[in-house]
């Protein structure tokens, strides 16, 4: 090989690497410095709307305002902690209805599994917003769940069902659902099932079988979609803005609206960094957990 | 068959309904002719006909259409760089904070990535006057950045399940190694080149908080125009809508779903 080409080929290998990396650094990581540095900044009615973090002498100027603001004020310590719970309730309603479902899609034969399977990722493919809309149909008060219920004669008036917590959570399972049932399909579908019948002949019932043999095995795809749907649903804005009621904030609401109605960016900054201070325990998790995943598959 | 118990039956059962009886009631009150969304007033199709009449939301449907293009193909171009890079050029300097900005895009709460790139378009813009106007552009570079981490992934996963040696012995016979990635390992990660761009694509098409934050005045995306007639309320034409694209997703997937298991039957049969 001619030192020319070899040249070459070690241009392209480094355009492959540092053309993502630029990417990343600048579409990615860039953004999030200005996100810190725009949340010491204080709010004014300029255009942009804060203060510069430099003055005219030069000299740095920075306030943690916002930040006192934000945890001081009861308000937001309750949105956070609103934000977890609800988001904590929607994973484990996942898991209770995704466990079983991805149990049986991973036991039943090659051909229905195929189907099956594919019938859980076909959502994903459909608008996220028009899905949640689906919902608004089906729990208005004379939507089809009441009008139904008081066909039956059930009830004789209309439950409450839309702008409540109760609403919010049905919306993030349903949303959420497939994040959980994918990754605990693919650890089921890996497990050995010889070892649960080896269990049982030797005398095992059947839970001791699920909770020694099944529920051990499963736990790296149990921990994956725990996080997949615990990450996201706590930040989310569509879900509880148009099946929550003004009662049932959540933080990704409450961020949107200090920055697009109140116009204060400082503190939507502010707000954007504590989430992310409480999502970086589980997002590291999620990436070791992840790496470890992909050493073992190696 | 492998015997399910009644109880994983009934769980499944249900599952299903939950995920699909929503979507079905959509498409039937589609074809609603009452304008009161939730009274049913006989069958009609005129809520099809408004829809293709209204300009605003074929307006809005080409414009996330030609975003959804652009940041699909551009995530896919650098969404396998990088896969490549991560699944085949071993260790390299920066090589954690790599995969660590590739991975984290995915999982990130929308509502902090939107504000994080509209805070650095607006602090570009003051610095050299670019993004002079949100739009188009800005969406779709903010598209790229979150579908290229899909598309890597899926690039990775495909390169790592796939053995080198094809690739070693090219490289044995002579072949350079940009030849060698173009003759030979691209081919082979066409399919996954495929579905990343076509999840890039559906994501793209589908996002609804990123764009409001990064667009301007004069650029709505379909989501940013769905959403803002839903706020209101239920509305027939939006359910109109909602059952074309339930209905293109169906028939794309299940043609999709027939094809590959045609592939499947006949290597398996040779």
């Amino acid at each position: 090989m001619s030192l020319a080409t070899q040249q070459q080929d070690e241009m392209w290998r480094r355009v492959a690497i540092v053309a993502p990396y630029l990417w990343l650094l600048v579409f990615f990581l860039a953004p999030f410095a200005i996100i810190f540095k725009i949340s010491l900044a204080d709010p004014i009615i300029a255009q942009p709307p804060f203060t510069p973090t430099f003055d005219e002498t030069g000299s740095l100027k920075a306030s943690v305002d916002s930040f006192t603001f934000i945890l001081t004020d009861k308000f937001y310590a309750i949105t956070y902690m609103r934000s977890v719970l609800m988001a904590a309730a929607a994973t484990i309603m996942c898991l209770a209805l995704g466990f079983p479902m991805a149990y049986g899609i991973a036991r039943s034969n090659p051909s229905t599994r195929s189907l099956l399977l594919l019938l859980i990722v076909l959502p994903f493919w459909i608008s996220f917003l028009l899905r949640v809309y689906a919902w608004m149909g089906l729990m208005n008060n004379y939507g089809v769940i009441n009008n139904f219920l008081m066909w039956l004669g059930a009830i004789d008036e209309p439950i409450q069902m839309m702008y409540t917590d109760f609403a919010v959570l049905i919306g993030l399972a349903y949303s959420y659902l497939p994040f959980m049932i994918l990754p605990l399909y693919a650890s089921l579908e890996r497990m050995d099932l010889d070892l649960v019948d080896a269990a049982q002949d030797l005398g095992a019932s059947r839970s001791r079988a699920f909770w020694d043999i099944t529920w051990p095995l499963a736990k790296p795809g149990i921990i994956a979609g725990c996080l997949l749907v615990l990450i996201p649903a706590m930040g989310e804005y569509v879900i509880p803005y148009l099946l929550g009621g003004p009662e049932s904030l959540l933080i990704g609401r409450v961020l949107f609206d200090e920055f697009f109605v109140n116009r204060d960016w400082p503190l939507a900054s502010a707000v954007a960094i504590i989430l992310l201070l409480l999502l970086v325990v589980p997002i590291v998790l999620l990436q070791r957990h992840q790496a470890r995943d992909q050493e073992e598959a190696v | 068959m492998t015997h399910h118990s009644r109880f994983i039956i009934s769980v499944l059962s249900f599952g299903y309904a939950f995920l699909y009886i929503p979507l079905l009631l959509v498409v039937i009150y589609s074809f609603n002719d009452s304008a009161i969304a939730t009274v049913w007033g006989g069958f009609s199709t005129r809520w099809y006909g408004e829809l293709l009449q209204n300009d605003l939301i074929l307006d809005a449907a080409f414009l996330s259409l030609r975003i959804a293009v652009t940041s699909a193909t551009a995530a896919t171009i650098l969404g396998t760089m990088a896969g490549l890079v991560l699944a085949r050029f071993g260790r390299f300097k920066g090589r954690t904070l790599f995969s660590g900005m590739i991975f984290s895009p995915m999982i990130m709460p929308e509502v902090i990535t939107g504000l994080s790139l509209l805070l650095f378009f607006v602090t570009l813009q003051q610095l050299t006057g670019w993004p002079g106007q949100r739009g188009f552009s800005t969406i779709a570079i903010a598209h790229t950045t979150f579908a290229m981490a899909y598309v890597a992934v899926i690039v990775q996963s495909r390169l790592m399940a796939m053995d080198e040696s094809l690739e070693e012995a090219a490289m044995d016979l002579g072949g350079r190694p940009l030849r060698v990635v173009f003759d030979i390992t691209l081919p082979l990660i066409a399919p996954a080149m495929i579905a990343g761009w076509l999840l890039s694509f559906t994501l793209s098409l589908d996002d609804l908080v990123i764009a409001s934050f990064v667009s301007g005045p004069g650029s709505t995306t379909l989501p940013m125009y769905i959403f803002s007639k839903v706020k209101l309320g239920v509305s027939p034409d939006i359910n109109a809508l909602a059952s074309m694209i339930i209905a293109a997703v169906s028939v794309g997937v299940a043609i999709a779903w027939l094809v590959s298991r045609r592939i499947a039957r006949t290597s398996s049969n040779t």
